[in-house]
């Protein structure tokens, strides 16, 4: 039974990390950044929602709100900081963002204050096997609205305008410049539709989980891994290793204890990118 | 080298010596000025010198804080009692005692991790470019995250250092431990400066511009990079340890595998002295030491968010770092030769 707890457990949170890590995957495959502040956005989304929850609204339109809002604060961070580091050194990118984490993290803490949070949904739980087998409904409903974005983001992509232009973009920056695509326009919107996503998953983890304002760098240590294993622009691939991940984490939780959680995420990242430089040795290649 | 640095080298020893006489007040912060200057030149050897950026030093600077601390305390005492007390004073250690067991200390805390670096190299350092520095980065987090839950060595209450025995009333912790630090930067100096007159340091820079290159040119490039990182994880065990001391208290995350902190810092500090170079790093560790304690001081509660202002631009607009900055205004002072005419016209086709 515990079994089944625990994979169920981990399909649904898996789901929430493969949106996260969609919009990794996307701002990794069109600007060529790898985004350390991505788990903090996540948190300050998921702050928007619990802000609701304690004015009384219902934490379920965070889900709405929270997008919208963080769309301009990706805006916002990209005209102040992205827009300089995208043609540059992936390090320098990295280091950056590492800033913009810490500097978040900190006003996280000073607006919301240190303590664990979340906004009490009142969906109830379902039970299921005899009563064996636990799920609370915010976790199915946080599942089925990842899909839900999941899905509506893939038409966006395919259909749109902007859509056309920022997988343009992503295929070859220079020769989308040279058709009229105003690269600097479709990097501001992918950064935003990234925030967005990140907003979106916060919501839905502020009433699933709990949030803090520290907890932000597991999630991007989290999505990173999912978008390595499963390549950039796969977006099946992401599902199934965030599903895989949520798994993995339930087993862990509950073999290895609750203190060794987030290391044992960690600890996983580093045997998956050391089994991948062993793999492409063997053809004399190495990742990149 | 001729005889302007012998006089420079000589004056800032004397001063090295002098300097907790002559600023009593600020023992602490000079010891741990001399910290950082370690690790930002041990860092250097990575970063600049070889091209791979590591946010994984900041383990082997945990592993020689927990092990010297360990060696310390569990060569007299019953290590899990002694953690178990949670720094009341049960055991004591006399003169003698703590002056071996931190002996003791420093050696593991040396060695251990250096031979850590060269098991683990071979795998790590197979990666390359942002997947090294995020592999390094999840290594880091990990190793907080994981000794957060050993018991024996404190999980999440922390562990006391041996606190440092009364010698016939005489205070003489804060000389001890500021000598300490000094001599690991004097013998991490004159280390890294012999290591950068070798061919050695041409490899790592061979390594860094173009390792396929590199290897086509016959040199086993891994050898010489696994070489460089346990080089690296010698010195940054032995700060690690001499912190630990210092602190007087480890915590996983927020002391030892602080990646958060000193892992960041001493990627900055090389930075802004300006990455590659001999004293970039030095230079560099010792501005940042300044900025923080004045952020530290004047920006109270705001200095995380002043730190991460302060990255954020220190990247943005000064990748290169002051040694860079100099090298460009004055190149001749860098020992390069500067055709006037062919400047200007470099200038002029911008």
């Amino acid at each position: 039974m515990i079994t089944i707890q625990a994979c169920l457990d981990g399909l649904l949170l898996g789901i929430l990390f493969a949106l996260i890590a969609y919009g990794m995957a996307l701002q990794w495959g069109v600007m060529n950044i790898i985004n350390i502040a991505q788990g903090d956005l996540v948190i300050l989304g998921g702050y928007i929602a619990y802000f609701m929850y304690l004015y009384g609204i219902h934490p379920a339109w965070g889900v709405i709100v929270s997008p919208i809002i963080m769309y301009f604060v990706g805006i916002a961070i990209y005209k102040l900081v992205i827009n300089k580091v995208v043609d540059r050194d992936l390090f320098i990118s990295i280091l950056a963002t590492f800033g913009i984490s810490i500097l978040f993290m900190q006003l996280m803490n000073f607006a919301f204050g240190a303590d664990v949070v979340l906004a009490n949904s009142g969906y109830g739980t379902t039970m299921l096997f005899d009563n064996n087998v636990v799920l609370p409904n915010s976790k199915i409903f946080s599942a089925f609205i990842s899909i839900v974005f999941a899905i509506c983001l893939v038409v966006y992509m395919k259909r749109s305008k902007l859509g056309r232009a920022i997988r343009a973009t992503a295929q070859n920056a220079r020769a989308a410049k040279i058709l009229g695509v105003d690269t600097e326009k479709v990097y501001a919107a992918t950064f935003g539709i990234n925030a967005a996503l990140c907003g979106v998953a916060g919501a839905l983890i502020s009433i699933t989980f709990t949030i803090h304002p520290y907890m932000g760098l597991p999630y991007t240590i989290r999505s990173f891994m999912i978008v390595i294993v499963a390549g950039l622009g796969n977006l099946p691939g992401v599902a199934m290793s965030g599903m895989g991940l949520g798994i993995f984490e339930e087993f862990a939780d509950y073999i290895l204890g609750t203190e060794f959680r987030i290391g044992s995420v960690f600890l996983l990242l580093v045997l998956i990118l050391v089994y991948r430089r062993f793999k492409l040795s063997r053809k004399r290649e190495y990742l990149k | 080298m001729n005889k302007n640095s012998w006089i420079l080298y000589i004056g800032i020893l004397v001063f090295g010596l002098v300097a907790p006489f002559i600023f009593p007040a600020f023992k602490v912060q000079l010891s741990i000025l001399c910290v950082l200057i370690v690790l930002a030149t041990t860092w250097n050897i990575q970063g600049g010198e070889m091209g791979y950026n590591t946010f994984g030093n900041i383990l082997f600077y945990g592993l020689g804080m927990y092990l010297c601390a360990s060696v310390q305390v569990g060569m007299f005492f019953p290590l899990a009692e002694w953690t178990e007390s949670g720094g009341e004073k049960t055991f004591v250690h006399t003169p003698s005692q703590f002056f071996q067991g931190m002996a003791a200390g420093l050696v593991v805390a040396a060695v251990v991790p250096t031979i850590v670096a060269g098991l683990i190299g071979y795998a790590i350092l197979g990666l390359r470019g942002h997947y090294f520095a995020i592999c390094t980065l999840g290594l880091g987090v990990a190793a907080g995250e994981i000794s957060g839950g050993i018991e024996i060595i404190g999980a999440g209450q922390g562990f006391t250092t041996p606190p440092f025995p009364n010698i016939g009333g005489l205070e003489a912790r804060g000389e001890f431990f500021y000598f300490l630090s000094f001599g690991a930067l004097v013998l991490t100096f004159i280390a890294v400066r012999a290591i950068y007159t070798t061919r050695f340091r041409l490899i790592l820079n061979a390594i860094r511009d173009n390792e396929d290159k590199a290897e086509a040119m016959g040199i086993e490039t891994m050898k010489y990079k696994i070489t460089g990182w346990m080089i690296s994880a010698f010195f940054c065990g032995l700060a690690g340890g001499i912190m630990g001391g210092l602190v007087g208290y480890i915590d996983s995350t927020d002391v030892a595998f602080d990646g958060r902190e000193m892992g960041v810092f001493m990627v900055l500090m090389a930075i802004l002295g300006g990455k590659g170079t001999l004293w970039g790093p030095i230079i560099g560790a010792t501005l940042f030491h300044f900025f923080k304690e004045g952020f530290w001081t004047f920006f109270l509660g705001w200095q995380y968010v002043a730190l991460g202002v302060l990255i954020v631009v220190i990247v943005i607009y000064f990748p290169e770092g002051l040694m860079g900055w100099l090298r460009e205004k004055y190149p001749e002072r860098f020992g390069e030769v500067v055709d006037e005419a062919d400047r200007k016209a470099q200038i002029e086709l911008k």
